[in-house]
């Protein structure tokens, strides 16, 4: 059906231009190029017919399932049972049943396919009688000669128009698909043993027999999630300590003193480590890093776990060097000239220069590619899922043990998840914080990065 | 006086010195860890492209086969092979005991029944017959014979018994154990044994996601980005679409997985674990880099062309897509790989829509239940099993290869193809 429509829709359009060219061929002047007419058939047919088919595509298993489900209604079973039926009919219908067949559901099966077979045809009758319909409409047009350039274009326009919509439907869709699963939380969980509670043991959870109905005290002290909290910017601070200092000595260096030869080969070198999956790194930390770290402390007699907050840290800066780096050499670069200039005029030495003339007037650029990196840190997920703890310490200590917001969605929700179950609403409560500190951040760094970029053009 | 001045101006140039030494210092540490960390990868993955076989004597006897006179193809297909396979293990050392073949049996995969079978269906005049079969040495022994496995251990502690490795010196002794290109590792899907485990699953699962992840971001992004760059008015609306692209392309990815399990599955009940829903959430995740991208080369090509085509009697949509955006073309392509390059490296959101499943079975299409390249990764990284560090990575390696073809691929499109205006 949908391979139809798409071959009627071309075509319609060869239609369209060669009753283009008839019309010129009477010696009429066109009223926009033979392209177009033949364009403005085939939306015209291809476009209604989608609707109709989406449409339909879309509300005909409701339907189908009302009317076989009205059979039931007077019955009074349960929406679960009741959705248990529909589904035996279905496989029933399509001979794919294996447990007992009782007469009504047997009947039901043969409702089901007399209606979807009525469904079928009656569809494809009603595609049908569309796509003649606006055919014969459009091509009423095209024979009169009237505009066919203008409507095509718009047409194109309200498509490239619908498509950007996209970006706000993403965040549309992230900001739903959030907020309903953690207002249900809260309802469950008090938002104030939420944010200030210090115990986070969502396994806990785990031992609910599903019969039983939610009782709000057994959460009491489970999803406190401070310890969670305070590991995150532990660990993105750790991984600053690392970055930032590697990060903007290189992109100084890289901007103020090397060679175009240095430069040519080193910056994308440095950016190879933006390009490696933090999957990569993960196994790189939990491998290498964490045991070579515990080796270390256990040789100097410190007590080190093999999956430190240090070692998660560490490698995470390491990641997050080359976007320090690249930004605060974009920003350093674009600081005028004549700044230079005048403060060597002056006397300065080169690193006199940068430290009180350029490195002052970049500040709020390499505070924003700063802010770009912490935002970074805190949403990684993979390299503290594999390297960090997965129990929520609550400690201040780079050689034991913590855990992330990210490392706690990933243990809630990896494997199979109840909708409906604190345990999951509360990985949803954990994303929803999560996004919102990045996006405050990122609105923070962006806003700064632009106004420095105004002030310098 | 003067002395003081020298002296100052000498602590100015150490200085100077110091802060370039820095610099350089900075550089050097960044680079270390690259080649630290490619050395280690290196190091501990090549060897999983080789495999180890054991090469055992095979005696096809028909009566323990199960096997009438003269039998048909079918008939060997269903024959019994496992008492043989058994056999010819137990074979390797006449004095063994219960125990002990038992301990025999597991030197090797438990896949030798079907490399025994695969050897009779090859050549059927085999029966009666007694051949040498090349069988898959157990993921412990080919760490052993790779040296990566401490045998110093006491016996207790390792997962080989001493009986075992005496078996296996004699094997290797004899000139009965070999080391040769290990063609599995691509051709296998994963398996809980390591010394089967492959990539094929993964690697169906990663081409499938980035096949409809272009299928959707490449076609919506270029259109949004042709609309926000040439047709947007400037107003708030087109303002608020701008922030939220530039948002988006900040949002953790983990964050994305979040959506797709509670719009995806949630709500549209697409099939968990598989590359479909997988491709849908990474699409997402790379459209704001590829209208990014698209706009940035839709911004480079000269407005005089666009001039031009308009003086020409070219309606406004003729212009963009007749001459602009094909002009801009190369750049919009490298940006769309390199956005690719990155969902192909993206493993947080495709755990969350469940592609960590456990997947024996290659898929065949984006609907049915895979896991992906980072994926495996990550499972494997998990697993306890020794054999699996290597394989481990071998695969990053896999990876890593295809992430720098697709980013030269990128480099060179944008060389080659793309304009220099001046």
């Amino acid at each position: 059906m949908f391979i139809f429509i798409v071959l009627l829709g071309f075509t319609s359009y060869y239609f369209g231009r060669r009753k283009a060219y008839t019309i010129q061929s009477t010696n009429k002047r066109l009223t926009a190029l033979p392209q177009f007419y033949g364009y403005y058939l085939a939306i015209w047919c291809a476009i209604p017919a989608f609707i109709i088919f989406s449409l339909w595509a879309i509300f005909e298993p409701t339907i189908v399932k009302l009317l076989i489900l009205s059979d039931y209604s007077n019955q009074g079973y349960l929406d679960d049972e009741l959705n248990l039926i529909y589904e035996k009919t279905k496989a029933l219908s399509r001979g794919q049943f294996t447990g007992e067949i009782t007469p009504f559901i047997e009947a039901s099966a043969e409702k089901y396919l007399s209606l979807r077979s009525i469904a079928q045809s009656s569809k494809a009758v009603i595609v049908l009688s569309i796509i003649i319909a606006s055919v014969a409409y459009a091509y009423k047009k095209i024979s009169s000669n009237s505009r066919t350039r203008e409507p095509v274009e718009k047409f194109l326009k309200a498509v490239l128009f619908t498509a950007s919509l996209a970006a706000i439907l993403t965040t549309v869709g992230i900001v739903f698909s959030l907020i309903f699963q953690t207002i249900d939380f809260f309802k469950v969980i008090p938002l104030f043993d939420f944010v200030f509670g210090t115990h986070w043991y969502p396994a806990k959870a785990f031992v609910r027999d599903s019969s039983e109905a939610l009782d709000p005290t057994m959460y009491s002290d489970t999803f406190g999630a401070v310890p969670i909290f305070a590991g995150t910017f532990f660990i993105a601070f750790i991984a600053m300590c690392v970055a930032i200092p590697i990060g903007l000595m290189s992109g100084i260096y890289l901007a103020e003193y090397a060679s175009v030869k240095v430069r040519q080969y080193a910056k994308p070198l440095i950016e190879i480590l933006a390009g490696i999956p933090t999957v990569v790194y993960g196994f790189f930390a939990a491998l290498t890093v964490g045991p070579f770290l515990k080796e270390i402390g256990n040789s100097m007699g410190l007590d080190v776990s093999a999956e430190s907050a240090l070692a998660a840290g560490g490698v995470m800066g390491i990641m997050i060097i080359p976007f320090i780096s690249s930004l605060s050499d974009d920003v350093i670069t674009s600081v005028p000239q004549s700044l230079r200039d005048g403060s060597y005029a002056m006397g300065a030495t080169k690193s006199e220069t940068i430290k009180k003339v350029i490195f002052p007037a970049a500040l709020p650029g390499i505070v924003g590619s700063i802010l770009l990196g912490v935002s970074r840190a805190i949403g990684e997920t993979m390299i503290v899922v594999m390297a960090s703890g997965l129990a929520a310490n609550l400690t201040l200590n780079p050689l034991e043990s913590t855990s992330t917001i990210t490392a706690q969605i990933v243990v809630i929700l990896i494997g199979d998840q109840a909708f409906g179950d604190p345990k999951t609403q509360a990985a949803f409560a954990l994303g929803m914080s999560l996004f919102l500190v990045t996006l405050c951040l990122n609105i923070v760094a962006l806003r700064v990065v632009k106004k420095y970029r105004e002030k310098y053009e | 006086m003067n002395k003081n001045k020298e002296q100052l101006l000498n602590k100015r140039y150490k200085a100077e010195k110091r802060f370039r030494l820095y610099g350089q210092g900075a550089i050097f540490m960044a680079l270390l860890f690259l080649t630290i960390f490619i050395f280690k990868i290196f190091s501990t993955g090549y060897s999983a492209f080789q495999k180890t076989w054991l090469i055992v004597p095979v005696t096809f006897d028909a009566e323990l086969m199960m096997l009438e006179q003269n039998p048909s193809k079918e008939d060997l297909k269903d024959a019994d092979y496992y008492d043989i396979a058994l056999k010819s293990m137990a074979d390797l050392d006449p004095n063994a005991n219960e125990d002990q073949k038992n301990e025999l049996k597991r030197m090797v995969s438990y896949f030798f029944e079907r490399e025994i079978k695969r050897e009779l269906l090859n050549d059927p005049s085999l029966i009666g017959k007694t051949k040498d079969v090349y069988l898959t040495a157990s993921d412990d022994l080919d760490q052993v014979f790779k040296g990566n496995y401490p045998r110093d251990l006491p016996e207790d502690q390792r997962r080989v018994t001493d009986y075992q490795l005496k078996i296996f010196d004699q094997l290797v002794e004899l000139g009965k154990v070999e080391s040769k290109f290990n063609l599995s590792f691509f051709t296998y899907p994963d398996s809980r044994e390591a010394e089967l485990a492959g990539i094929a699953s993964s690697f169906m699962g990663s081409i499938f996601s980035i096949l409809v992840c272009l299928m959707i971001a490449f076609p919506v992004a270029v259109l949004a980005a042709i609309y926000l760059e040439e047709f947007a008015p400037k107003n708030r609306f087109t303002d608020f679409i701008e922030v939220n692209i530039n948002n988006l392309a900040a949002v953790p990815s983990i964050v994305f997985g979040l959506l797709g399990l509670g719009i995806l599955l949630a709500v549209f009940q697409l099939p968990r674990s598989t590359p479909l829903v997988g491709g849908i959430t990474l699409s997402l995740m790379t459209l704001p880099t590829i209208i990014i991208a698209c706009r940035a080369s839709l911004k480079a090509v000269p407005p005089s062309i666009r001039e031009a085509a308009l003086a020409m009697g070219a309606s406004k949509m003729q212009t963009t897509m007749h001459h602009t955006v094909p002009l801009s073309m190369p750049g919009t392509l490298s940006g769309t790989i390199i956005g690719l390059a990155q969902a192909l490296g993206e493993t947080a959101p495709l755990i969350l829509i469940g592609m960590v499943a456990f997947v024996n079975t290659i898929p065949g299409s984006p609907l049915d239940p895979a896991a992906s390249l980072p994926v495996q990764i990550y499972i494997w990284a998990e697993s306890a099993e020794r054999g699996f560090v290597e394989k481990v990575s071998a695969c990053i390696m896999v990876l890593l290869g295809f992430l720098i073809i697709m980013n030269l691929f990128a480099q060179i499109i944008r060389h080659k193809f793309e304009k220099k205006w001046s």
